[in-house]
């Protein structure tokens, strides 16, 4: 144990630098998603019908795979950030807040990563 | 001396609510919510590039009565977390902080979010049997 005061521990060593990097992130990745999302949203509001023909050939429109990826990365990233932040407030022993936090890392990756393959599964053609 | 109970921090149950927190709760709920209707979107991709038999099966549990429930409750989360992502991005520009301005922008990302649900859901329900 130290016997040096919390505030003589930290003088000198500069600052962390990066204290404001996920607040930031999740700025910029919500300045992105406005017109991500919208586009997404509205792609599907206004297709003719959402049956399974329309909906694969839109998506296999490359203009729509690529922004659909562009979306899903994004919004992975952005609900990462957001939820993470969630269990950090309200989750608070430590060993429960690891585990929460590793696992919805996790859940982010596989849900993200076989979103993103299933519509270059789509664009590609099986 | 008698001792009185001075005010502390605001502490979330005892909390008067008005529409500043209210807003704010609701900002993450909505977030939240949206985090589970990422992993159905997942779902619904997954199933499109499954085939017919695997879109039909999700499609179905989609129009389902609870899962128009479920897509009703998301549509409200996302028009209502964009608005009022908007303003909190306004905020963090510096800008808004105004009492008038603050209220009336919590009132028309709320207001509006309700009413472009209640919109969306009417192009829903027009475009018929989907």
């Amino acid at each position: 144990m130290s016997l040096r005061s919390p505030l003589g521990r930290v003088l000198g060593t500069g600052s962390a630098k990066d204290g404001t990097g996920s607040w930031w992130a999740e700025r910029v990745s919500s300045v992105a998603l406005i017109p991500l999302t919208l586009w997404f949203f509205f792609s599907l509001l206004l297709l003719p019908s959402l049956d399974y023909g329309t909906v694969k050939s839109w998506l296999a429109v490359p203009f729509s795979s690529f922004l659909a990826v562009l979306s899903i990365a994004v919004l992975t990233y952005h609900s990462y950030l957001g939820t993470t932040v969630v269990i950090e407030d309200y989750v608070h022993s430590t060993g429960l807040k690891v585990l929460s936090l590793l696992t919805l890392r996790f859940l982010y990756v596989l849900c993200g990563g076989a979103s993103i393959f299933a519509i270059l599964h789509v664009a590609f053609g099986s | 001396m008698p001792v009185r109970s001075r005010p502390l921090s605001p502490h979330l149950e005892i909390y008067r609510w008005q529409i500043g927190n209210s807003l704010s709760i609701l900002h993450r709920i909505t977030g939240v919510a949206l985090a589970l209707g990422l992993v159905a979107l997942s779902y619904w991709l997954v199933s499109l590039a499954g085939g017919e038999a695997s879109y039909g099966t999700a499609m179905r549990a989609f129009t389902h009565p609870i899962g128009w429930l479920f897509l009703l409750a998301w549509t409200f989360s996302f028009l209502y977390h964009l608005l009022n992502g908007v303003r909190h991005l306004l905020w963090d520009a510096g800008y808004g902080f105004e009492r008038n301005q603050r209220h009336i922008s919590g009132w028309v990302a709320v207001l509006g979010a309700l009413l472009l649900t209640i919109c969306v859901a009417a192009v829903v329900w027009h475009g018929g049997s989907r």
